[in-house]
């Protein structure tokens, strides 16, 4: 990264605070129920938390997911002395329907955070109790401390004490991804000699996943600022590296590990030329819709500075608002450094402050949540619905020709549509 | 605490959402934590608004907790009204602001905004969704409606549509037509469009229609009481409901009934020898109090169906749904839980299923066609189409949308008789789902009799299946194989018989025969 510019890194962060347009983190469980497959997340919340995960869920609530509410009741709050032996009932009577469950997550909501329910007593309690079949540990979803994709960061956080302690050198890969994504990553790190390389969050409960002083992780999300903090107070250490979308970004994250464990040049070019030459052709189709266009991005996933600096370095675009839940600066320092200067770069939220900047400035493409984005649409704007990105592969090589496929559809999709809506 | 997966409701304050979503110049206040937007989403995407939902939410996040809170509130209060200024507005909480006692009425009170302030206290750990909505519209209605002078001409409301209601949209203009058929005017729709202008002169109609009692009954009991407005009881779901309504209508009205039939297909459709076949079909109904009463009255009296099952999921109508169900010689499935019901579909075996977008999956699951007659519901049945429930045209769409997932006569008997056919066996899957066509032979090696399948002989309880038997039992048609295998294994375990031969089976069919 010697002698680029500074980019965005230094540039002032748009701060407000109002109403925020964002899912708590709740939502998370959507997502990482299916990548944990011997895990049940047992949210303690109200029907509303309840309704949001159905609502989110859409037609997967059907499948016999791994997840549930138990939704607290009038006598619940009206006595705090039962809701212990409550939950252990509940447990109870979940464990012995499925005994498929390795590990349960009991999950803090809004309600139970307020009600000051002590949650983690209640999983060392659980833990004791069925030890060794069925490992209980707690995080909070709530929104009041979590938004959208923090529901993983505090998830994984709060399984980071609980790993093996290891003293080998091994590459810790940090962030559930989707399976055929993960083994892509998995292949090239192998093919460049890197190893052992082990999966946080591991896809079952036996599957050795530990950390130690010599261990050395690097981040697939840029969501995950409590694990990385969690990871380091485990001795481990951090390999800061841009994210690994689109072709520039999987090369430079590549990069950045195959620096770690002295790959040689000769090695890295023979592994990576053939799918970086694939990626680049597939970006270049997919994006010509986008190139010169303007995108503008609603707070979200923290999602949003990787990808602006993937639509902004591959594909041409131009950002006029960067809009980000959180900022963890140590995340994404390396992505801002690539985006040229120009864009507003704001973190948090007053919505309808926002909407106004959005309206005034008309970008090209605004990525923004479900809430707005018909709306938006009916004012004339076209919209990517950011969900869609936490969702579908998109990371590493193969998909990043899909990625910036995303982004174009809407817009062709707007070029093709003859009849307006009124 | 209960543990739960799916709900048939929403909290109540999506209730209030669904209210003031409806309407125009209004605005609604929630005290509520961050991520409760989430709910904006049904009805921008679900229902495809084409505009946020009038509502602000405070989104307080733990670092607000404390007297900020409260500070938050009045500064949202104020944003809200300086931004959009509503002709009124509703505040109130969410579940967890209830827990921290704000009290968002006595801070907008204090304000003293310019407009009415309605509080609306909504008990979220008692009640659901459906209350909500019935709450917040009756306290509107109590907060603004006024007694005025009556119409010159016979107008009435209509009372109860909102949004994210199950065909409310189509319902209201079907409703509207009919009762311009008979000379009457509509005052006012609310709270679907209605403006808080509009609610202040709901005491101008003569008389209340109550779509929706689920949404609507406080509000028309209030005004019945305070603004001398009766309200009718009979919901137009259905030809016979619709005949009855245009009965009651025309004596509130004092006018005479008159009912424009000639759109009216759906009788001569189920007259048509076609639908025979739809003679004492099976069918289970659950949703909402209001359409499973009026599908079950439609489905044995205007479609010659057989009703083996009822309930529903919101206890405010359980009261008239088993009535309705001791009327069917049933007894009423009350329960917000899926997992009850689709035990009760399970063990019934319906060949249809009127019901949720849950039972819906169920359906699926079980392999027993279904129809969606009640909220809630997902994308799908907020339709581009014009498909109202209610009147006459509602009837036409109600015959369809029932029997497009049933094998219709002429098919089932073609089926019936070609059921050993070649191109028809059951491993060739249904050609117009895109599957290839498996010739017989190929798919499954033998299906050829060999000796009996027993091995289950500890259990007393259990019948067995001879192989012949099993055979003759392939060759019912698949639609109602579950059924048949269901009667012949319930025939013989009541005789004490622990085997079923060919003879058995014919002896059940016998005895089931209708």
């Amino acid at each position: 990264m010697t002698g680029r510019a500074l980019g965005c890194a230094e540039m002032p962060v748009l701060r407000q605070r109002g109403q925020r347009e964002v899912f708590c983190g709740l939502t998370s469980i959507i997502w990482l129920h299916r990548k944990m497959q011997d895990a049940f997340f047992l949210v303690v919340g109200s029907r509303t938390c309840a309704h949001l995960l159905q609502s989110a869920a859409g037609v997967m609530i059907f499948a016999e997911p791994r997840f549930g509410t138990a939704v607290l009741e009038e006598t619940d709050l009206a006595g705090m002395a039962d809701a212990q032996e409550e939950i252990d009932r509940e447990v109870e009577r979940l464990l012995s329907r499925r005994r498929d469950i390795r590990r349960l997550f009991l999950v803090g909501s809004c309600p139970s955070e307020v009600i000051k329910l002590d949650l983690s007593k209640a999983a060392e309690r659980l833990s004791r109790k069925y030890a060794p079949q069925v490992r209980v540990l707690n995080f909070s979803g709530s929104g009041i401390e979590t938004t959208f994709t923090e529901g993983e960061d505090a998830c994984l956080a709060a399984m980071v004490p609980d790993l093996a302690e290891i003293d080998d050198r091994q590459l810790l890969m940090v962030g559930a991804l989707p399976d055929v994504v993960q083994d892509q990553a998995l292949s090239l790190l192998d093919q460049l000699g890197i190893g052992p390389v082990t999966v946080l969050p591991s896809m079952r409960a036996d599957d050795p996943v530990g950390v130690g002083p010599k261990t050395v992780f690097a981040m697939t999300q840029p969501f995950l600022g409590e694990t990385c903090a969690a990871l380091e107070r485990r001795g481990a250490r951090h390999i800061p590296a841009p994210f690994p979308f689109g072709e520039i970004g999987t090369t430079a994250w590549l990069r950045a590990i195959a620096d770690e464990f002295d790959v040689s040049d000769a090695v890295f070019e023979r592994v990576t030329e053939a799918p970086r030459a694939r990626a680049r052709s597939a970006v270049a189709r997919a994006s010509e819709v986008l190139r010169d266009r303007s995108v503008f991005f609603f707070p979200d996933s923290q999602l949003e500075i990787p990808l602006a600096r993937f639509l902004t370095t591959e594909c041409g675009m131009r950002a006029v608002e960067i809009g980000a839940p959180y900022i963890h600066r140590q995340l994404v320092e390396p992505d801002l450094e690539m985006i040229d200067e120009g864009p507003v770069l704001s973190e948090g939220q007053d919505v309808d402050l926002q909407l106004d900047r959005a309206r005034a400035v008309r970008a090209d493409l605004t990525v923004c949540g479900l809430g707005l984005a018909n709306p938006l649409e009916a004012e004339g704007l076209t919209t990517k619905w950011a969900i869609e990105l936490v969702f579908t592969p998109v990371h590493f090589y193969e998909q990043a020709g899909d990625l910036a496929g995303l982004f174009a559809r809407p817009l062709r999709r707007r070029d093709m549509l003859r009849v307006a809506a009124e | 605490m209960k543990l739960t997966v799916w709900t048939y409701e929403g909290p109540p304050h999506v209730g209030a959402m669904r209210v003031a979503t409806a309407m125009k110049g209004l605005h609604y206040v929630l005290h509520a934590p961050q991520g409760d937007t989430y709910a904006d989403l049904l009805f921008t995407m679900i229902e495809r608004r084409d505009h946020r939902p009038p509502v602000t939410y405070t989104t307080f996040q733990a670092r607000d907790l404390g007297a900020d809170t409260a500070m938050l509130f009045k500064t949202a209060c104020q944003d809200a009204y300086d931004r959009f200024r509503p002709q009124a507005m509703i505040v109130g909480a969410s579940c967890t602001a209830e827990l921290i006692q704000d009290d968002p009425g006595g801070m907008a009170e204090a304000m003293e905004l310019p407009v009415p302030v309605i509080a609306l206290d909504l008990p979220s750990y008692q009640r659901k969704e459906n209350f909500g909505a019935d709450e917040t519209f009756f306290q509107i209605t109590r907060a603004l409606a006024r007694p005025v002078d009556r119409t010159e001409w016979v107008s009435c409301n209509l009372i109860g549509p909102t949004a994210l209601g199950f065909r409310h949209r189509d319902d209201v203009t079907e409703l509207t037509g009919l009762l311009s058929d008979m000379g009457i005017d509509v005052n006012v729709v609310a709270p679907l469009d209605a403006t808080p202008a509009d609610i202040a002169r709901l005491g101008a109609a003569h008389f209340n229609v109550l779509m929706y009692p689920e949404t609507g009954e406080s509000a028309c009991r209030w005004m019945e009481r305070e603004l001398g407005l009766p309200f009718t009881k009979t919901v137009p779901i259905g030809v016979g409901a619709t005949r009855d309504f245009v009965t009651e209508v025309a004596e509130l009205a004092g006018l005479a009934p008159r009912l424009d039939t000639k759109r009216l297909r759906q009788p001569w459709y189920t007259a048509s020898v076609d639908s025979t076949y739809l003679t004492g079909k099976r069918v289970f109904i659950f949703g909402d109090g209001t359409h499973v009463v009026t599908a079950a009255r439609i489905a044995r009296d205007e479609m010659g169906f057989e009703v083996v099952g009822i309930g529903c999921y919101n206890r405010e109508q359980a009261r008239a749904v088993r009535r309705l169900a001791s009327d069917f010689g049933l007894t009423a499935l009350i329960t917000d839980d899926y997992l009850d019901v689709e035990a009760a579909i399970a063990d019934l075996a319906p060949e249809l299923i009127l019901g949720t977008q849950m039972e819906r999956h169920i359906g699926k699951r079980l392999g027993i066609p279904c129809a969606v007659i009640s909220a809630p519901v997902h994308v799908q049945d907020f339709p581009a189409r014009y498909s109202p429930q209610m009147g006459l045209e509602g009837a036409n769409v109600i015959f369809d949308t029932w029997v497009h997932p049933l094998v219709m006569g002429l098919e089932e008997h073609l089926l019936h008789m070609f059921r050993d056919d070649f191109e028809f066996h059951d491993d060739a899957g249904a050609s117009h789902h895109g599957s290839p066509a498996v010739p017989r032979g190929n798919a499954a090696p033998a299906s050829a009799p060999t000796t009996v399948a027993v091995d289950a002989v500890a259990d007393p309880g259990t019948v067995i299946w001879l192989a012949e038997a099993e055979t003759e039992l392939r060759k019912v048609p698949f639609f109602v194989r579950g059924k048949a295998r269901r009667n012949t294994e319930a025939f013989a375990h009541d005789r004490g018989q622990h085997e079923i031969s060919v003879e058995t089976l014919y002896e059940a069919k016998a005895h089931y025969a209708r």
